[in-house]
């Protein structure tokens, strides 16, 4: 039997086409894969979170399985008919399903391998892999390795989309674990405005792992909306980044919502490289059985007078592990920055544990930087004071965990997807809303 | 109404009430007055069911049930409630969602059918007239940056949203100005019945010219060391707590 060496090596040979667009691209990374390796828990960085032991001989990357239409309609979320849609299944980039609902003028999807060589290869030279300056890792070099399944997005300039980019991501893990790879790259034009949502779906009820990597550059002017939200179930891995660069002043607004899986890490950048940028950066995990959710935020500050605002929130249950990191860099020239942190945990369940570290590295001397987390059970006060009018202590619990939760979703922009993430997020508290 | 019999609780081996013995009638309002320390609070406390205290003796009932066996959420349901001396803000929960939760838990612990949307509203409105307060209050998070005043209107508001049987204002006075008190007070004259019953639990008289006291009661040392009648709360306005300590400390010594 094959390990999970020779089952990736075999992958890649059968993917990287040469002479493809990508292939050189995908040939460096392969080699840097094989030199790094994965990352194991001796990695400052994935101290929690070892990703490693889901590759075994089990894996399962090969296109041996088939998405039909009907399959996919039942997957695709209440009154998004109109939205722009991404699929993406075993982490293939499917153009045939994929739908542009806004105008050629507005918007353009692609093959990612397509766009490395017409008129959008300089963008996809100059950003494609930008996220490895920040995770020179493995695992994002793998990913790296399989680029030219991914998919490009173009956004142009001016362009207020009507209708959100959805990206389904569909994996089938009916034969084995399965194993995808998707990437995305995306070009925000001057003064465009996106929203972006991605959602996961694990179909045939077996274990899966996804290793994604999302790269979006927004120029001046744009606004971005972005939304991450992991629901795929209690036997999902996941290991993704989403990188957004702002390359001239904008707003970027991400929120991130992890509700279930096995080891599910997120890393997510914010790389401010213009005067007076805007980022927002919002998670929720919601956390069960003995799910580990690992949130790695960046935000690089390289220039003056940026604002970037982050707030993330853990409820873990059972034996769930919440696990959050969050690095604020302020370089020498980047005066006058506004950032702020804050992590809040609440543990539940009696083996549940939470780890949070703020890390600040600031090298100007002119900024107003803050930072605050907390670990703590629910209050009992609070508790109390909802008993002693008649609330159970069933209910009492839900309410106030609600009450936590809710102020993140409501970051959620779009309506249908706030919407949908408040009856998941309310169903798991029993909550009648 | 409510029986207690010998009621004795601690809080962290401390103990607090040393037996307490106290009978309300329906249509009473009972006062308890006393210095700061002497366990009135912890009295409001141990009724409503707060687990911090542990009761070591005696026994209480209420409605013909032992109240000491009922949860929290029990004991409001039967028609005990509890304005608190310091009421808990609640980030994220309106006081509306709160009190639609309330009224229908209650409801149906009782065996009646949900309010639904629209016979909730009426209800509120008119309640809401009771106190003088303010929709836009209600739709805010719990408590949430209120002032003391509406703190403590928002207590009463809801007191008269669940209509008990037996509410227990505890020190609902404090941090109030005169006007608010007034208000507070008027509320809970309005709600007053032949059916139900207050023990108002204050530390000054000046509350008891509001809400006018059927029997007052002092507390001293975990113990009712005097019972009487308004008289009594005016007796105590003038010669101030210290002669009864020095009255009891002798009569103890």
């Amino acid at each position: 039997m094959m390990d999970a060496t020779n089952i990736l090596k075999e992958a890649f040979d059968k993917q990287n086409s040469p002479g493809g667009n990508l292939a050189e691209y995908q040939q460096q990374n392969w080699s840097m894969f094989s030199g790094l390796g994965l990352p194991a828990l001796k990695h400052e960085e994935w101290k929690y979170t070892r990703i490693s032991k889901v590759f075994t001989d089990k894996l399962v990357i090969n296109n041996d399985s088939h998405l039909s239409q009907d399959a996919l309609e039942k997957l695709i979320l209440k009154e998004t008919e109109n939205a722009n849609r991404i699929v993406f299944f075993n982490g293939q980039f499917l153009e045939a399903m994929s739908i542009t609902t806004d105008s050629a003028e507005a918007i353009c999807i692609k093959p990612l391998e397509k766009a490395a060589g017409d008129e959008d290869a300089d963008f996809v030279n100059t950003n494609l892999g930008h996220s490895q300056r920040y995770h020179g890792d493995g695992i994002n070099a793998l990913n790296a390795a399989f680029a030219n399944g991914g998919v490009y997005i173009r956004v142009n300039k001016g362009a207020i989309l009507n209708n959100p980019i959805i990206i389904y991501h569909v994996s089938d893990s009916s034969h084995g674990l399965r194993f995808s790879q998707p990437r995305i790259l995306v070009n925000i034009q001057e003064a465009a405005q996106v929203e972006l949502i991605e959602t996961y779906t694990n179909m045939g009820g077996g274990e899966n792992l996804t290793n994604e990597v999302v790269e979006i550059s927004a120029e001046k002017d744009a606004v971005l909306h972005y939304v991450k939200l992991q629901h795929e179930g209690e036997k999902t891995n996941h290991a993704g980044t989403t990188h957004i660069r702002q390359t001239g002043k904008c707003l970027t607004h991400a929120v991130t919502v992890t509700l279930s899986g096995a080891i599910v890490r997120n890393n997510l950048n914010m790389v401010m490289e213009a005067e007076h940028g805007e980022s927002h950066m919002y998670g929720l995990y919601l956390l069960n059985g003995n799910t580990l959710a690992d949130n790695h935020t960046i935000v690089d500050n390289a220039m003056p007078h940026c604002f970037s605002n982050e707030l993330y929130k853990g409820i873990m249950n059972d034996g769930s592990t919440g696990v959050f990191n969050g690095k604020i860099f302020v370089r020498k020239d980047a005066q006058k920055t506004n950032a702020y942190q804050s992590n809040k945990n609440i543990l539940v369940g009696e083996n549940a544990s939470a780890n949070t570290k703020p890390q600040l590295e600031i090298l100007a001397d002119d900024v107003k930087c803050s930072h605050g987390c907390t670990i703590g059970k629910l209050d009992e006060d609070a508790l109390f004071y909802l008993r002693a009018r008649g609330i159970s202590a069933d209910n009492a619990r839900s309410m106030l965990l609600h009450a936590f939760a809710i102020d993140i979703l409501e970051q959620i922009k779009n309506d249908q997807i706030r919407t949908y993430a408040e009856q998941l997020v309310a169903e798991r508290l029993s909550f009648n809303i | 109404m409510l029986k207690i019999n010998n009621l004795q609780a601690s809080i962290e081996e401390k103990e607090i009430l040393k037996g307490i013995n106290l009978d309300i009638k329906p249509g009473e309002i009972h006062a308890i007055m006393g210095p700061n320390g002497s366990g009135k609070s912890t009295l409001a406390s141990v009724l409503a069911g707060r687990a911090d205290y542990e009761v070591t003796g005696g026994t209480v009932e209420f409605m013909g049930k032992d109240l000491l066996e009922l949860s929290p959420e029990d004991r409001a349901k039967e028609g005990l409630f509890l304005a608190f001396q310091y009421p808990v803000e609640i980030p994220g929960v309106s006081t509306t969602n709160f009190m639609k939760s309330a009224v229908n838990e209650k409801r149906k612990y009782l065996g009646l059918e949900p309010l639904d949307a629209a016979q909730f509203l009426r209800n509120m409105k008119e309640k809401m007239k009771l106190v003088e307060i303010d929709q836009s209050l209600l739709s805010r998070s719990l408590n949430e940056g209120f002032s003391g005043g509406e703190k403590k209107r928002n207590e009463i508001f809801q007191m008269a949203m669940l209509d008990p049987k037996l509410a227990i204002l505890d020190e609902t006075d404090s941090g109030l100005d005169i006007d608010a008190l007034r208000i507070v007070a008027n509320g809970v004259n309005q709600l007053r019945t032949k059916d139900n019953a207050f023990l108002v639990v204050t530390h000054y008289q000046r509350l008891l010219d509001y809400i006018v006291p059927d029997f007052v009661h002092v507390l001293y040392k975990g113990r009712i060391v005097r019972s009487g009648t308004k008289e009594l709360a005016k007796e105590l306005e003038v010669k101030g707590y210290d002669f009864i300590k020095a009255e009891v400390d002798q009569e103890m010594a």
